[in-house]
Parts: C-alpha cells; structure tokens; sequence
C-alpha cells in the first residue's frame, strides 16, 4: 500500500464513522429541531468528509458534501428552519455520500443521477434569498488547514513593528503568542532602543523581537499571523534550517557567520575580529561593532537550533497518540497468541506445583499473574460499546415505522455496555429481525392504539446491561402482545406441536422461535414470510447465547437476550468420563449432585446395563433415564453411553444438571474436576459437524478436552430417542 | 466574564450573523446600526469593535477615527468588514486606526479566527 492507499484508507474509515455521527445528529435534531449544538454537529461532520475528501482526492465527495454543507450552513446561520422534508433529504444524502464512497471503493461509476436528485432537492429548500449569496464561498479552506507528512522547518524572524503599532489596536505580544501556537518557539526581545524614562513615551512600542520558530506548518502560516500588521512594521522571515536529513551536522553555524547573515555585523569586520580569535562575542561586543543583545540574541538562535536538532528525532517520536486504529485480524491474531499463552502458563503452573521448588513457584505465580492480566487486557481492547449498533437501529425504526405508517419511538438504555467485537458484529442481524417484528407485527397503527386507550406514539425499549459474565440484551415493546392460545393452534396447524400437547404460556411463546413458524396473517415486506425467528435463535445460539420471549395481550412483547461477554475464552467446568475430559460451559451448570448407580440399578432391576457394553453397536434402549432431584424430575444423559466410551462405570457417578431453554437436564460424568478458564480452539473443518461438540480447548497438562454444546446434545438425543 | 464585542452594521442580517456567531463563542454582543448609532452606545467597557464600512448617517472610517480619539478606545482592536472590490478602504481604514479586516463574504468560523486572533 502506498502512502496514498493509506491516506484514502483512513478517510474512508474517518468517513463512516462520520457518517454515523452525521445520522445520529439528524436523528436528534429531528427531535429537538430548535438545537443548534445539533446543527454544529450535523455541520462538523459534513464540514469534515467535505474538507478530508478534498485532501485524499475523493472530489466527487467533496463536492457534493460542499453542495449538501451550504444547504446546511444557512440552517447554522438560523436562516433555514429544520424541517421534515430537510432532514430527510439530508439523511438521503448521508446514503449518498456512503453510497459515493462505496463507489470510490469498489471503483464503480457513479451514477451522476442520484447525487443531482439530493442536491437539487436540498435546492429547492433553500430560500431565493439565500440562494445567490450564500453558495460559491471559499470551497476548500479545510484542504489547506495542515500540511500532512511536512517536516519541521525552522525559521529565524525579526519582527520590528513601528513604534505607533499600539495605535492600530495590535497587540506585538498577542501575535508572538500566536507564532508559539505554530510550534516550538523561543523569543529574543530587543531593549536597545528603549529610550531612558524621561524620554520615554509610554504609548509607543520601542521593543523589537528576534524570535526562532520550528515549525511544519509552513512560511505562509507565519505570514498569516503578521497580516495585520505587515505594512507596520520591519517583517523578515528566513528559513534557517530545513529539518529534513541532518545526520552529521547536528552542529550550527559559528555565532559570527550568524551575525553576518543577519545583517548585523559585515563580514570584512567579522573577518577583522577572527584574527584575534576568541571569545567572538565578548570581542565582538566590547569592540562595539555590534550591541551585547545581539549577540545575546545570536547566541539564543545558535542555542536553539543546535538543541533543536539534537532532541528533533526525540520529538517527533513523542507524538501524541491518543489512539491507533488496527486490523481487526490483527487483533484476532492477539487473541489467539494469548489464548496459547494461557495455556502454556496452565502447563507449567501445573507442571512446576508437582515439583515443590519455591523458585520455580514464585516464577509461575508471577507468570500467571502476567498472563491474566494480559489475557484481560487483550479481551478489553476487543470491547466495544454496544451503542454503535443502536444508533444504527434509530435509524431503521425510524424508516421503517414511516414506511407502514406507524409512529415509533425507540428508547436504547445502557449503549455503553461494552461487548466483544465479534458479538456485536454477530449480533447486529438477528436484534434487526428482532426490531422489525417488533415493529411490523407488535406496535399497532395509531388509529388502532388509540382506539385501545394507548399513547398514539408506540414505544419500543432497547437495553443492555451487565449481568454477571454475561450481557443482557431487552427488546420490549408496548404493541398489541402475544396469544399463547393462537400461537398454540399455529404450532398444531403447521404441525410442529401434536393437538393434544400440554405446555405453559413460556413454552407457548418459545414456539416461534421454531422453523416455519409465523403468526402474521399477511405477508408484508417487512417481516412475516416466517423465517425469521427461527434464524434469530440459531444465531444467538451460535454465539453461546439464549433468547426467550414474553408477552401479555394488548400489554407488549419482551424478548430477553443473554450473551457471554466474549467468544475467545469462557469458564468452564471440566469434568472427566474414563480417559476422556469435557468442558461444559459454566454459564449453563446449575448444580452438580452425585448418582448412585445401585440404587438406580435397582429401580431398573432386569435390565441389561446398556451403558457398559462395548459390543453393541446400536444406541442404548429408549428408556426414559431420570433423576428424582429434591422430588424434581430431571431427565439425564450419560456422556459415556453417549461417547461410546470404553470402561466400566465407576459406583458413584456425577450429574452435572444444566439449564437448557429453560429446562434443567443433567448430564451423567464419572468425575468432575473443577472450574478452569478455557481458551476456546475452533475444530477443524472435518469436525465441524459432530454433533455435541462445539469446540476444544487444551488443558494444563498439554492434552485436549472437547467443549460441550449442551443443547445441541440434548436435541440430539431427544431426536434418536422420541 | 465574557468579554464585549459591538458589531456595527446597517445590514440586520449581517449583523445578527455576527452577533449569533459571537454570542455563541461566549462574547457579549452589543449591535449597533450605524456609525452614530454605534458612538452613543459606546459607553461602558468593550473590548472589541466589528464594524462595517459602508453605512448612513456615519460610514466606518469616521467611526474608527472617532473611537480612537476616545481614551478608552484608543488600543481596543477594531475590526472593518471589507469586500474584495474595496482594496483601497482597506488602507484607510488602517490609516484611520483600523487593527484588521475580514473580507466579505465570510463564514462563522473565520470570524471567530479574526476574533481569537486579535482579542486576547
């Protein structure tokens, strides 16, 4: 990539964030039109893709942001009121301005006539008035604000104002000031002509400056600073070092070579003087060819450079970074380092707590204690607030309650929670499908809201917070409700449920979260083709999180969704079953009790014990296998029947009972060993679809243990087993 | 404490783009029509004058000459309002004492540049 790529590659990320800004600012100011931090921000934004486009030569952009940025202005002014049909043009032309950079991107041609729709439309708001007067200013002064990769340059100026410079209302000092906000600058003031007091006139200025600026920004800049006054005073600006390489000569000019370019001192008298040598500005001085503050001054500047070059590259290392951006795969690839660091940390803490040596002891501690902390670390930078994607949402609702002629409100609680990157990325679809069935199917038309005695105004409440290590995600919303009878009889109708099923109200709800199930009567292009649902469970599934509804009639819907804080590392209880270790994530443990296989023998008195008998190929019996907990009813599975593994069972085995959809079912394990942190490793692609299994981890000792994905397992064997 | 600022200018839409404009930055705003106008509400502490120069009753030049002349006036930065055909007010108004000037049309943001430049 070159220089260029990369210039044009953070615009164009500058740009989308911008853009996100830019709609949540118009989203607002709909709100509060009369805001004028809102239209300040709506301008900043524009103001910026507008300015940074012209620099990385997206012209196109530019343009059209100038043209969109003028409309703009005048409402900035307090010219232009804000009004519906602005706002919709404006956030029609944000699309644009994302839609030109795709094009930019993908380096497709424009098409010319939708960017002309917008910006014609935005006229047409304008006010004639405005019109004429208001366009064709000054395009591009963001363009020349900075040069960007110029080096520092310094410049020694001699600025002289005339003594009745006080007259015109300047200020010599306020302009010394601003040539400091250029950059390192140090400032030699000439007394010599101050007459004695007597003399003096307090009103006039007899103070001139020698003054040595480096800086990147240019001489123009430095002139700038002198516009004012450049008429009124003795102004000269000379580059005295160009900044670029300098290996060598870190070294500066001889003070009298300094004296003689400046005008100061001729040369045949500098000439004169080095004959008697040393020390040239005592000599130089007391000899009177020039003032003692001149040399002061001289030897300021000398000073200046020579420090100047020597600290130069310690400067522009000490830039301020107050935050880099970095490929999102490089951070995986983070993730994953740490993720072999813990483990190799796991081994030999293990290893070295069998070797009793306090050295090696202290040394792992101090290890681990490193490696936690960096595993944290590295997870947080991962993190990011949730509220990127609820601002992204405003916007559907808003569009989409327009497009069926409801009238929405979204309230988003807790936007700062933070998330895994990769959760949030995931999770952005199924919260749309969600949203959108909250909106098409739960909030009711105004008439019939108002009918009901409701608020015409729908509301629907997006929230997240912490819970534990987990993120709870709410969409509740106040719409017409769900009829567990009516989904019931869908289920039965669509033959996902048997007629004569007895189930509660929850189990009711969690049925459209089944394939091919919609209760919309008609279709509409929303939502209601009854995908959808099923497809949100199975995403959030995937990202080991669980989703349940709730609902009453004519009160509202609530969709609760729980999610791990993050995908690469979880807690998990280890448990063993004959050689073979298992994780199962912590978050689904309820509780762990033993099994006492004789008195289960017992109960089952007559039977073949399956379980042990390696020679049959065939899955065990259907015979339902259940616990009495506490005079509960639990169902379980025995993970070594499940595993065909080999061995005898021990006499007292463990069930590690677990919730899954709401469901408590255990599962049979000989032994379980304990809780561990467990960095996850994807199986490869051979494995991918063994059921039961999710992925593997490696444990302290270097061997492998396989992650269980409890609710598939209990789908699964609920399936071979009806 | 804000520091005050008067604009003066015959234009009402002018006038209230720059008031609003400093208003906004935290400036007190004192309006003034004309150069006349301007003179009898120049009482009370103002740090700073944006004055146009083409106006009735009493044009811009005259108005700097007249707030030099005024002892407490006679260092605060005045600033003309100038528009690109007028290169040559532009040395008047110097000789009359103007600090600086901002060219016609301009935007918010470079009034505000002008303001922070020469108000400190």
């Amino acid at each position: 990539m070159t220089q260029d790529d990369i210039n044009r590659q953070a615009f164009r990320e500058e740009a989308t964030e911008l853009l996100t800004e830019l709609e949540s600012a118009l989203l607002e100011l709909e709100e509060n039109p009369d805001d004028h931090d809102l239209v300040d921000r709506v301008f900043r934004a524009m103001h910026t893709i507008k300015g940074s486009g012209a620099m990385f030569g997206f012209d196109d952009i530019a343009a059209f942001t100038h043209d969109v940025e003028t409309v703009f202005d005048h409402v900035r002014n307090g010219q232009m009121a804000v009004t519906k049909d602005l706002l919709d043009l404006t956030l029609a032309a944000r699309d644009t301005i994302s839609y030109l950079l795709d094009c930019a991107d993908t380096g497709e041609a424009v098409d010319l006539e939708r960017t002309r729709g917008v910006t014609s439309g935005l006229r047409k708001l304008v006010p004639s008035s405005l019109a004429e007067g208001g366009r064709e200013i000054e395009p591009e002064t963001a363009a020349t604000e900075d040069e960007p990769g110029s080096s520092s340059v310094t410049y020694r100026i001699r600025f002289r104002p005339e003594e009745t410079i006080f007259f015109s209302g300047s200020n010599p000092l306020a302009l010394i000031d601003e040539l400091a906000e250029l950059g390192a600058c140090r400032t030699f003031a000439h007394l010599e002509s101050v007459p004695a007091l007597e003399e003096l006139n307090p009103e006039h200025c007899y103070t001139w400056w020698d003054i040595i600026l480096t800086t990147s920004r240019g001489e123009d800049a430095i002139r700038d600073v002198f516009i004012f006054v450049e008429d009124d005073c003795e102004l000269s600006i000379v580059k005295i070092d160009e900044g670029g390489d300098f290996d060598e000569h870190a070294d500066y000019k001889k003070l009298g070579e300094i004296l003689v370019e400046r005008g100061d001192l001729s040369h045949d008298d500098l000439e004169k003087v080095l004959r008697n040598r040393p020390p040239i500005g005592e000599v130089l001085s007391s000899a009177g060819m020039v003032s003692r503050q001149q040399v002061d001054s001289a030897l300021a500047e000398q000073k200046a450079v020579r420090e100047m070059r020597k600290t130069r590259t310690r400067q522009e290392a000490a830039e301020p970074a107050t935050s880099i951006r970095v490929a999102a795969d490089k951070l995986d690839e983070l993730v994953d380092l740490v993720g072999e660091l813990v483990i190799v940390q796991a081994r030999i803490s293990q290893v070295v707590s069998e070797r009793r040596d306090p050295l090696l002891t202290t040394l792992s501690e101090e290890l681990e204690r490193l490696s936690d902390e960096l595993r944290d670390s590295t997870l947080n930078i991962r993190m990011l607030p949730i509220g990127t994607t609820f601002s992204k949402f405003r916007r559907l609702v808003r569009d989409l309650s327009d497009e069926l002629g409801k009238k929405i409100e979204l309230v988003t609680h807790g936007a700062e929670t933070e998330l895994d990157k990769t959760v949030i990325e995931r999770l952005n679809d199924p919260l749309v499908h969600l949203l959108r069935n909250s909106i098409d199917h739960g909030i009711e038309r105004p008439e019939t809201r108002t009918t009901a005695g409701k608020p015409e105004w729908g509301t629907i409440v997006l929230s997240a917070q912490h819970s534990g290590g987990e993120v709870h995600i709410r969409i509740e919303d106040d719409g017409k409700g769900m009829d567990p009878k009516v989904i019931f009889d869908k289920a039965v109708e669509r033959g996902i449920i048997a007629a004569d099923s007895d189930i509660s109200d929850k189990e009711a709800f969690s049925l459209i979260f089944q394939p091919g199930f919609s209760t919309a009567s008609e279709v509409t292009s929303v939502s209601g083709r009854g995908v959808g649902m099923d497809v949100v469970k199975r995403s959030i599934d995937a990202l080991r999180g669980s989703v349940d509804v709730d609902s009453k009639v004519g009160e509202g819907t609530v969709i609760n969704v729980k999610l791990p804080l993050t995908l690469a590392i979880i807690d998990g209880l280890q448990v063993r079953v004959a050689d073979e270790y298992f994780v199962i994530p912590l978050t689904m443990v309820e509780e762990c009790v033993e099994l006492m296989n004789r008195a289960e023998d017992a109960r089952k008195a007559g039977m073949d014990d399956v379980g042990t008998d390696q020679q049959l190929a065939v899955r065990p019996k259907a015979e339902q296998r259940i616990v009495n907990l506490r005079g509960e009813i639990v169902p379980y599975i025995r993970l070594r029947e499940w595993f065909h593994s080999p061995g005898d069972r021990p006499a007292i085995e463990q069930i590690v009972v677990a919730g899954v959809d709401g469901m408590r079912v255990g599962i049979v394990v000989d032994t379980v060993i304990g809780e561990h942190q467990t960095v996850i490793k994807s199986l490869g692609r051979l494995y991918r679809n063994v059921e039961g299994i999710s992925g593997a981890t490696i444990k302290g000792d270097g061997t492998m243990a396989l992650i269980l994905d409890v609710p598939r397992l209990v789908q699964c064997v609920n399936r071979e087993r009806p | 404490m804000g520091k005050t600022i008067m604009t003066v200018d015959d234009s009402a839409s002018v006038r209230q783009m720059v008031s609003f404009t400093l208003k906004n930055a935290g400036f007190n705003v004192i309006e003034a029509q004309d150069g006349k106008d301007a003179l009898n509400k120049l009482k009370g502490p103002v740090d700073m004058i944006i004055t146009d120069l083409n106006m009735p009753n009493m044009d811009g030049i005259t108005l700097i000459k007249n707030v030099r002349a005024q002892a407490q006036y006679k260092f605060i930065p005045v600033i003309m309002l100038t528009t690109e055909s007028q290169a040559g007010k532009k040395q008047e108004g110097k000789s009359a004492g103007a600090t600086g000037w901002i060219v016609k049309p301009f935007k918010p943001d470079q009034l505000l540049a002008v303001v922070n430049k020469v108000l400190r």
